[in-house]
């Protein structure tokens, strides 16, 4: 109970910490609106793009504002060496992760409330056909991301070359989260409603959760200590 | 030492690869397929594509192996440069 | 140093097991659809195996420096990760030569080839983050190597989930069946490059030790 009450503190911290300036989510939710509009024209033929973008689209701006809410939300944690304080707490570190990975994790959720439904507005994609199954492989998806990147992001905020870094580290290792993520999506888009092929997906990704989540909170301790 | 030894090595790989590249001739009675007796369109363009994957194991792995002595080498080298310097003291 | 005084001998062992294999292989049947082709599987097939094997060692050792601390566990790591990239290309680029010739094309996107192509991505990943990590850069590694580790029997497994173009995984326990003769010459392949890998992780880890022993003494004459 006192792991869950940790992580708690810690997720209302950043939450508090957020609301004060809206910083992160603002620039967040610019970044992927900017990285829709991008990759719209590179699929957009005589006015119209391929329904099966969208998904791609979608993922990718998922993708690539993460990783800047990543890289900001520590560095905010670095400039007031906070994040030091608080692995100096006596608490359980893998609940100051958990803590992290929700604040992230809701950071990124907030994102896609304004994304997804642009995202399907610009593309006339039928997204909300099956709300339930969308909204598991976007929650899904979004954790698995999200459990590797805080842990890596966590890490680097002691490297100097943290910047660089995080891509170098994340991609690779989350692409399998994301084809998922796009492949299941993309089973919403199909008329009639891939519904066998997105539970497939949607089952690969709870795989890659627990297995990514499993091994975030076993590694936290001993990769954040000096 | 180790040098002489990695000669040997890539000696024996090239004859190794050597041996290889020379198609089979003739054939075994247990079911070998002569390589003269297959459909012509078959058996041409396959061959540049085996001989390849082998020819590019054989480079990779001297390119590999030549980058490990080179890296070992030097560092080798410093080390024996540093016990010179330092009288070997420290060891 | 048990692995100095055996290094030579399994050397000559090995170069010639090396030399014998392209006669096997040559002297091997024909697989009744591919033809000659299908002759890249006896180096393609070895190569990945022996890939499995340097991310083992390379997941193992970096869970164990991890929470060990144990400096010679990092050592064996990051040669691991160096090999499993090295094995990592040529199984990709033997794969794409045979894919030409039997699918028609250089590269497919399925599942086996892009979940390989993603594990040599996370092991190259591993080598710039260890080069250019900065201090601290072994730590970062470490988790790399873990969560590789992690990634790799997706890779394995992906043909039998996915519907694919890439031969399933049972090929192998079939082909004892459908061909001893094959199946003699696949095994022998695999434990000659196994072997090679196993040499060529030996050395790998010299040069990671002698690097270690000159950062030592570069210290110590510092102080």
């Amino acid at each position: 109970m006192r792991f869950l009450r940790i992580a708690w503190l810690v997720l209302r911290k950043d939450v508090a910490i957020e609301l004060r300036s809206y910083e992160i989510l603002s620039t967040t939710l610019f970044f992927a609106v900017a990285c829709v509009a991008i990759f719209s024209f590179a699929f957009v033929r005589e006015g119209q793009a391929p329904v099966d973008a969208a998904a791609g689209i979608l993922w990718i701006a998922i993708a690539f504002s993460g990783t800047l809410a990543l890289g900001r939300t520590f560095e905010r944690e670095r400039y007031g060496e906070t994040l030091k304080a608080l692995l100096l707490a006596p608490a359980p570190r893998p609940a100051i992760y958990l803590g992290k990975l929700l604040g992230i994790v809701a950071l990124l959720f907030a994102t896609e409330v304004i994304v997804v439904p642009m995202v399907a507005f610009l593309f006339s994609a039928p997204f909300f056909s099956r709300p339930g199954l969308l909204v598991a492989l976007l929650g899904l998806g979004t954790i698995g991301y999200a459990a590797v990147g805080t842990l890596f992001a966590a890490m680097l905020v002691r490297a100097r070359t943290r910047d660089v870094m995080l891509p170098i580290l994340l991609y690779p290792i989350t692409i399998p989260v994301i084809i998922a993520g796009v492949r299941g999506t993309s089973a919403l888009l199909a008329s009639p409603v891939d519904e066998p092929v997105a539970m497939l997906w949607i089952g690969l990704l709870s795989f890659f959760d627990v297995v990514f989540v499993t091994l975030s909170l076993w590694t936290f301790e001993p990769l954040m200590t000096e | 030492m180790l040098r002489r030894i990695s000669l040997a090595l890539v000696t024996f790989m090239l004859v190794g690869v050597t041996a290889f590249a020379q198609p089979p001739q003739g054939g075994s009675p247990d079911g070998f397929v002569p390589l003269s007796s297959l459909p012509p369109g078959e058996e041409m363009p396959a061959a540049p594509f085996v001989v390849g994957a082998y020819a590019f194991f054989l480079l990779l792995m001297l390119f590999y192996l030549w980058t490990i002595w080179n890296r070992l080498s030097k560092v080798e080298r410093d080390l024996k440069e540093f016990e010179r310097r330092h009288g070997g003291a420290t060891r | 140093m048990v692995m100095r005084k055996l290094f030579v001998p399994m050397l000559v062992i090995t170069a010639a097991m090396f030399a014998y294999s392209p006669i096997a292989i040559a002297n091997a049947p024909y697989e009744s659809t591919m033809r000659l082709v299908q002759k890249i599987f006896y180096y393609h097939f070895p190569a990945w195996m022996a890939l499995t094997v340097s991310v083992t060692v390379c997941t193992v050792a970096s869970a164990v420096y991890l929470f060990k601390g144990n400096a010679r566990a990092d050592r064996i790591a990051a040669a691991a990760a160096e090999i499993t990239v090295i094995f990592g290309l040529f199984g990709l680029v033997s794969g794409s030569l045979w894919g030409r010739k039997a699918w028609g094309v250089w590269w497919q996107w399925d599942a086996r080839l892009t979940m390989a192509f993603l594990l040599e991505l996370i092991f190259f990943g591993y080598i710039l983050v260890r080069n250019y990590g900065g201090p601290g850069a072994e730590k970062l590694a470490a988790a790399m190597g873990i969560f590789g580790g992690a990634t790799a029997p997706f890779v394995y497994k992906s043909v039998d989930w996915w519907r694919t173009v890439h031969p399933k995984t049972s090929v192998m326990t079939t082909l004892g069946e459908t061909s001893p003769q094959m199946w003699y010459v696949v095994w022998f392949c695999t434990f000659t490059i196994l072997l090679f890998m196993g040499l060529l992780l030996a050395a790998r880890i010299r040069l990671e030790e002698q690097r270690a022993t000159l950062d030592r003494l570069y210290l110590e004459a510092e102080d």
